[in-house]
């Protein structure tokens, strides 16, 4: 299963490391990174496979958003489909 | 990939705009609960229903965080209990209610619909002892949703049922006004009524429909609205156009998870009821897209033309998106679950005479309307009997949910919290309307060619 990720919030140092590092940790393979920082403001999209991921996707998905807390970002994953069919025909 | 424009883009519309599955409706059938013993009917309705939805909640809980996308409510439908019940030897069908209670209680979800009986042409029995005993079910339960259809364009309005109608809102209204008369905001009175909507109040599983089924209701006003704030002063040309291009996206994730939802519980895909359905939420509101098309309030003149705009584009793309569309698809404009209609009637612009004008453009009728406490039974029946001619000339479904609230008049406010939200009591004609309602019988089924 394919899902995006996304990341949002202010720019510090270490983030992508931080988020790649936990995903790594659970087998969960990032396909594709796109970020920017606009005024100081950190956004990032990320396509990550769980294929291999042992972890059911919603505790991924609430790791993940904890994770965010700790470190003041909003972070959350969701199914790529959403997108896909919301943007593609 | 997808660009990260269209992902936050969609991050916006669910955060923002309140972009939402508003229900996945879960719809069984209970025919073949039917016993002589009505006890045993019961325990077997209960049994049935706890079965079949014991993984509803969950399973959308799940697909809610596995999309990220919020779907509001889980609910069940279930075949009209004067049907079920029938074979009952019985006279009292208030248990039947607290039977769907318990059911919808111990399953999780908020609303049961299905206490209900179609009558457009005639009543059995069944159907007379179901229709007298929705005041008190209504009254002693907390989730049950009912709903008569009184008239059909095939066969006219059963005027009899107009008027006892009228009586039983009113007396669900006394039962239930130490809370606002809230009974009456689970009971409609419908025209047409639909076998696979998933909305309530009006929901039930019609019997030509499978053992069991799964309908999604979508929403999203907010998206429409925000969408359209790209196009000021632009022709309507490009007001349809974008209106469509929105429902076409919200209705492409409604699809997505009524498959998957179908998928998960092993349960059928039924239709995508493609409705504009707002919420009291700031933001979440019909009207304000028809004030965005250029009106200074909603109820003012140019309102009823704005709403058919909208309530076609809607169709139209949301129709290209999913595979079964049904329900009652269309712009719904319930006046206490609208911030933008609340503000209007409380202006006095919206009166119940141009919501009327509203409801021949739009699905699906005089929805969520605080009335005066002390409205005679049979300006209530006279309301509802013009509502039902709407939709039996039109072909299309039309219904009635008032509230005469008990004890308010004119100017008050009623709250009904919740999704429900809060409405102000709109005022009806003085003038009687009781020896038109008590002439009884039926009005004939209307002409279907020579349309002018």
């Amino acid at each position: 299963m394919r899902a995006i990720v996304t990341v949002v919030g202010k720019d510090r140092v270490g983030i992508i490391a931080d988020v790649c590092t936990r995903l790594s940790g659970w087998n969960v393979n990032v396909l594709d990174i796109n970020q920017t920082v606009m005024q100081g403001n950190f956004a990032m999209t990320m396509l990550v496979d769980l294929e291999k991921c042992e972890m059911p996707f919603r505790e991924v998905s609430e790791q993940l958003r904890l994770r965010g807390e700790e470190m003041k970002l909003s972070i959350r994953m969701q199914r790529e489909d959403i997108f896909e069919a919301m943007h593609r025909v | 990939m997808i660009s990260r424009r269209e992902i936050f883009e969609t991050l916006e519309m669910i955060d923002q705009q309140h972009l939402d599955i508003r229900t996945v409706t879960m719809g069984i059938s209970l025919l073949d609960c039917a016993d002589p013993d009505p006890k045993a009917c019961c325990r077997k309705i209960y049994e049935k229903i706890t079965r079949m939805a014991k993984d509803l909640v969950r399973t959308g809980e799940d697909i809610e965080q596995e999309f990220g996308i919020p779907i509001v409510n889980k609910r069940i439908s279930v075949t009209p209990i004067a049907l079920a019940a029938a074979a009952s030897e019985t006279e009292d069908y208030v248990p039947f209610a607290r039977t769907l209670d318990r059911a919808a209680a111990e399953t999780g979800v908020n609303f049961i619909g299905g206490f209900s009986a179609l009558v457009h042409k005639g009543f059995t029995a069944a159907d007379r002892k179901l229709v007298n005993a929705i005041p008190q079910a209504l009254a002693e339960t907390e989730r049950v949703c009912s709903s008569v259809n009184v008239a059909s364009t095939k066969s006219g309005i059963n005027m009899d049922a107009v008027a006892l109608m009228g009586r039983i809102i009113r007396e669900t209204a006394r039962l239930t006004a130490d809370r606002g008369s809230l009974g009456c905001a689970k009971l409609v009175a419908f025209c047409n009524a639909v076998e696979d909507n998933p909305f309530m109040a009006g929901a039930f599983h019609g019997v030509g429909e499978p053992e069991s089924v799964i309908n999604v209701g979508i929403s999203g006003p907010g998206v429409v609205h925000h969408a359209l704030l790209e196009c000021k002063g632009a022709p309507f040309d490009l007001v349809a156009e974008t209106i469509k291009r929105t429902a076409f996206r919200v209705t492409r994730m409604g699809q997505l998870v009524a498959r998957e939802a179908s998928s998960r519980l092993g349960v059928p895909f039924g239709v995508v009821d493609l409705s504009l359905a707002p919420t009291p939420a700031i933001g979440d509101s019909v009207a304000d897209i028809l004030e965005e098309m250029g009106l200074e309030r909603v109820g003012t003149h140019g309102t009823t033309a704005a709403l058919a705009l909208l309530n076609d584009a809607v169709k139209k793309g949301g129709l290209m998106a999913a595979s079964h569309v049904g329900g009652l698809s269309g712009a719904f404009i319930p006046v206490s679950e609208d911030a933008g209609m609340i503000a209007s009637a409380e202006a006095g612009t919206l009166c119940l005479d141009k919501l009327e004008a509203m409801t021949c453009v739009c699905s699906v009728g005089l929805d969520m309307i605080a009335v005066p406490g002390d409205t005679p039974a049979e300006t209530l029946s006279a309301i509802l009997a013009d509502e039902a001619a709407i939709g039996m000339v039109n072909n299309k479904t039309t219904a009635a949910r008032l509230i005469p609230a008990v004890g308010k008049t004119v100017g008050d406010r009623v709250d009904f919290g919740g999704l429900l939200g809060s409405a102000p009591v709109i005022g009806v004609h003085p003038e009687s309307s009781a020896l038109f309602v008590s002439r009884g019988g039926r009005i004939p089924a209307p002409l279907q060619s020579l349309r002018n």
